[in-house]
Order: C-alpha cells, then structure tokens, then sequence
C-alpha cells in the first residue's frame, strides 16, 4: 500500500478522483448527451429517437431560429467592441496617478460581482414604458416630447439590452486590462519619451503590442460569455417584442424548458459551439503568434 | 473619434510624467470622463436603493423627481421580510453557495496539486483539458444537465444546484491553484520529501499555508459564482421553497402585469448585499483571482 502511494502516477490517479468525477458526471457527459439529443425528438418525459439532421433542417427555415441567429451574432459584435473600447479607456483613466485608486477601482468591479438577474431587474425599471428615469430627464431637459419605449420596439430594445450587457462587462474587461497596463515598465515610456514619441505613438507602439496577448484572451471570455448571455435577456424582455432580442441561449431555453422540446432546444444550443470554437481558436492562435514574437518560452 | 484618439494618448502618459501636466487640462482628460464612467457605473445601484425606500405613490407619481424620496420607508423590505419567503430564498442561496463552494475548493485543491506537482502521467493533457472545461458555457450544458438531474431523482432539490455548480467552479479553482503553486518553491517540497514526510502531509502542512492567498481568492471567486448562477437554478428548481435568491425575485415577486417595484428593488438590493459586503473585505484577492485567472 505504502508503495503505491509512493508511485506519483497513482497518487495523482487519487488526487484527481474527486475533480474528474464531478466534471466527467456533471460537464463531460452532459456535453455529448447535449450534442446526442440535439439528432433526436426527446420531449420532457419521453425518451428521443434518433432523427438525423431533422433538427437542424427545422431550425433553418425557422424564421425565429434564423433571427435568433441574427440577434446573437449583433449583440454580441456590438457589446463586445463597446466593451473593449470603453474598457480600454476606462483602464488607461485608472492607470493615470489618481488620488484613491484602489477605491476607484474597487468601486468600478461592482457591476460585475453583483448577481446579473439582479441588476438586470434595475435596468428593467430604469427602461420603464411609464417611469422610466431616464425619460423623465430627457423630457425634464426639453429633449424628448414623449416618454421612450426601451423595451417595446424591437431596436430599442435590441440596444437597451446591449446597453445593459455593456454596464455590466466594462467593469470586467477594464480591471483586466489595467492589472495588464500595471505589468508595463515604465522604464519603457520613458525611453521612448526620450526618443520623441508622442503620446499617441507611445500607445501605439509601447502600450498596445505588450497588451496585445490580455486584450486577447479578455475579450475571448468576453465574447463567449456575451454570445452564450441568458439571464439579462431573460430578465428584461424574454425575448420579445416580436423576438427581436430572443438569443440563441434564451430561445433554445424556451423551446427546451417551458416548451418542453428538448431535441430542438439541445439543437440550437449545439448549434453555438461552432461559434464558440471558433472564437477560441482565433484567439488562441493570435495568442501564440504575438507570444513568438516576444520571444517568450514554451 | 480624434478627440477620442487625443484622450486615450493622454492617458498613457506614465506618473512619473504626470506633473508636466495642467491642471485643466487634467480635469478635461482624466477627472470628467472617470466622473462620467463612475455616474454610469453606479447609478443603477443608487436607483435601486431610491426605489426601494420609496412609498408607492411616490414610485407612480411622474411630477415629483424621481432622484429623491420625500418620505422615505421601510415598507417594502417589511413585505419581503414577513410576507414573502425571502428569507428562506436567501437560506437556500447560503447554503448552495457555501456547499459547493467548499466541495469545488477541495476537489480542485487536490487537482491542482496532482497536475502541478505530481506530474503523473498524461497530466500536461489534464491540465489543459480543465482550462478547456473552463470555457464551456453553462446555456450550452443546461438541457442534458436537466435530463441528468432529473434521472438521479434530484429535480427541484438543493442538491441539483449543490452538485451541477462544481462544473463551472472547480475548472476556475483548479486553473488558478495551479498558478498559486507554481510560485512555491520546489525546494521547500524535496526538503520535506528527504525527512521523510508522505505527500499527503506536504500539502496540508506545507503547500497549503503557503497557498493561503490562492485558496482566499478561488473561494471568493467561487462563491460570488455560485451566488449569482442563474440558469441551471431557472431549470432545475420549480418550488418556492428551494429557489435561490435571483430566480426568486424574478419569478416570485413578479405578480401578473402589476410590478411591485419597490419589493423587487429592496428583493434585488438585499440579495446583493452578500456579495457585495464579501467582496470589499477581500478585494485584493477578489481581483487577482481575476485577473489571475485570466492572465495565465
């Protein structure tokens, strides 16, 4: 016994077991059964039958499917580029010597830790038909004349759900990016001062290649978790109005759940790992170049 | 987008430069738009709080302004407290939380330490197939998970969230234990290794006091996590009496057509007062599990 627990392929045979049962059980059987159910007709309570491609056919000449796509793939363009470019900014601001920093910063987080259903139930009543505040200022100003339907119309709401999914991941991408600025010496700004750069150049030629490999893999994270977002459009509009802001998650949750589809739901929802994969591989492989370029190990 | 373009140059100027600068000219580019940034950022949280002191007839009344109470209560909360179940939607959140936050910690614990340390056979191939786990999204898992939990007779139980929020957790934790034990010196290991100590009792009595911060940080992250999950809690939970603090307040205290903003907003606020209270006891380590996590 004693010799086997000496034996480093054994013992982290062990070690591994608690981990790998739950992720095997809970994340990596799920995962196929996920990809298994999206070729079948499973409905809640009755097992599925194998039906090929029927699924996905399906969800092709679904014009609901079609604009879930659609909807999907703008909110996540938009949210992620505002986030990156706000971000940024709001990292480069925070990384200036500024009185109480560590308070801004930690203050600037709390959109991102508070729970997302929560703070979406805020903006629900902050896009009010009726009382929204917002309105109520702009009328106040003189700008507007009638109160704004934020989540009536379908571009309104398409924007003031993306409004929403960007107060809440600029925090993220922000502090991310500043814990990356921190780790620039300033030895070399000051280099490059000295040789006559302007600010701008040393942005774009000191700040942004040595950011290059954080800004990758934040906005990697970024994207997947704006692309597969739930809880915000959930909260605020379901969906609606006329689908307009329905995302591949949040329909696939509604054919699945309430609707009791399951094969169409885990067809949609298998339908976004190409995407996803996608997403990873482009970064990953962006990643590994810039890292050659640096001369960095491994 | 020029002025834009000079802002943003403006702002890489380093601090030791920062003197060079005038003061207006400081105002225009760090003070108003870090004003700006802080307004937006945090004037959902002050609009929470307005709403929920506010009597109803304050909330529906469009001439007065909205920024102010004028009579301030504590009307809503009373409801919650008394006349909702939220107290018991709050005990169900502690508990999830703190339970899976507990098992995923010790589960990655171990892990991290086989991949970084042991370095069995094959656990390069682990470790990254762990980071990959770590970017599978929850939307994509929450139907067969419902099959699942529905098959092991956990439908609608605490268990079903106590046992399915590991999936996203010990990815986390383990990928950044493994950096937290990387930095300890291999030499403390082989000395305790030579005096004859088991592996077991290198990593409570050395590894894990020197990876105090790490465990902090996972812990953290991990139950700030679980506290805000949603979906796999919308799917697997059905009675009020096992529902988590988020999908109560959106599914409960929604009543037909008529919203009662002032419960929902004093459901939302206390229901992130927890996070928010752990969060700024230990926001060093809250950030650098964060950025920890994503830097590697």
């Amino acid at each position: 016994m004693n010799r086997l627990l000496d034996n480093r392929n054994f013992l982290g045979l062990l070690f591994m077991l608690p981990a790998a049962l739950l992720l095997l059980v809970f994340l990596t059987y799920p995962l196929g059964l996920g990809t298994w159910l999206g070729f079948t007709d499973a409905k809640i309570g009755r097992p599925g039958h194998w039906v090929g491609l029927d699924n996905f056919d399906d969800l092709l000449h679904d014009s609901v499917a079609r604009l879930s796509l659609f909807n999907t793939l703008f909110y996540t363009v938009v949210a992620s580029v505002l986030k990156f470019v706000l971000g940024l900014w709001l990292a480069l601001l925070l990384n200036r010597s500024l009185p109480f920093k560590s308070f801004f910063r930690a203050v600037v987080l709390l959109p991102f830790i508070v729970p997302t259903a929560l703070s979406a139930i805020a903006f629900w009543w902050i896009y009010d038909a009726q009382f929204s505040v917002i309105s109520w200022a702009l009328v106040k100003m003189g700008l507007i004349h009638r109160y704004i339907d934020f989540l009536g119309d379908p571009w309104n709401a398409r924007f003031s759900t993306i409004a929403a999914n960007i107060w809440r991941g600029v925090p993220f991408v922000a502090v991310c990016l500043l814990a990356g600025l921190q780790t620039i010496p300033p030895s070399l700004y000051e280099a490059a001062a000295l040789d006559g750069a302007t600010p701008w150049q040393r942005f774009r030629y000191v700040t942004l290649p040595l950011l290059t490999p954080i800004i990758a893999v934040v906005m990697t994270f970024s994207v997947l978790f704006t692309f597969t977002d739930f809880q915000l459009i959930y909260v605020l509009t379901r969906g609606g109005p006329l689908n307009a802001t329905h995302l591949m998650a949040t329909l696939s949750f509604q054919r699945a759940i309430p609707g009791g589809n399951l094969g169409e739901g885990a067809a949609l929802a298998t339908a976004m790992i190409p995407f996803l994969l996608a997403a990873i591989l482009f970064s990953y492989f962006g990643l590994q170049r810039r890292k050659w370029q640096q001369g960095a190990r491994d | 987008m020029s002025t834009e373009a000079m802002r943003r140059e403006e702002a890489t100027s380093v601090e030791a430069m920062g003197y060079l600068e005038s003061i207006p000219r400081r105002v225009v580019t760090l003070y108003l738009p870090l004003a700006i940034f802080l307004f937006a950022l945090l004037f959902p949280f002050y609009w929470m709080l307005m709403t929920s002191i506010k009597p109803d007839a304050e909330l529906l009344s469009r001439d007065q302004n909205p920024f102010w109470v004028a009579a301030p209560t504590l009307e809503h909360f009373k409801h919650l407290v008394f006349e909702t179940d939220y107290p018991r939607w709050m005990w169900n959140t502690v508990v999830v939380s703190v339970v899976s936050t507990f098992t995923s910690l010790f589960a990655s614990v171990l892990a991290a330490y086989a991949i970084e340390r042991l370095r069995f056979r094959g656990s390069r191939q682990v470790g990254l197939a762990i980071f990959l786990a770590y970017l599978v999204p929850p939307s994509i898992l929450f139907i067969p998970l419902a099959a699942i939990v529905f098959k092991l007779g956990l439908f609608d139980t605490r268990w079903a969230l106590i046992l399915t929020y590991p999936t996203f957790l010990i990815p986390f934790c383990t990928w950044l234990l493994m950096g937290y034990f990387r930095s300890i010196p291999f030499e403390l290991e082989e000395c305790a290794l030579i005096d004859g100590a088991s592996r077991w009792q290198i990593l409570v009595k050395i590894v894990l006091p020197l990876a105090v911060p790490g465990l902090i940080s996972a812990g953290i992250f991990a139950f700030t996590l679980s506290w805000n999950e949603f979906i796999y809690a919308l799917t697997f939970i059905s009675s009020s009496e096992v529902k988590t603090v988020p999908i109560a307040v959106v599914t409960e205290l929604v009543e037909g057509d008529v919203y009662h903003w002032g419960p929902l907003m004093a459901g939302a606020l206390l229901g992130s007062l927890p996070v928010a209270v752990m969060y700024s006891f230990f926001v060093e380590y809250y950030v650098s599990g964060m950025t920890g996590a994503v830097k590697e």
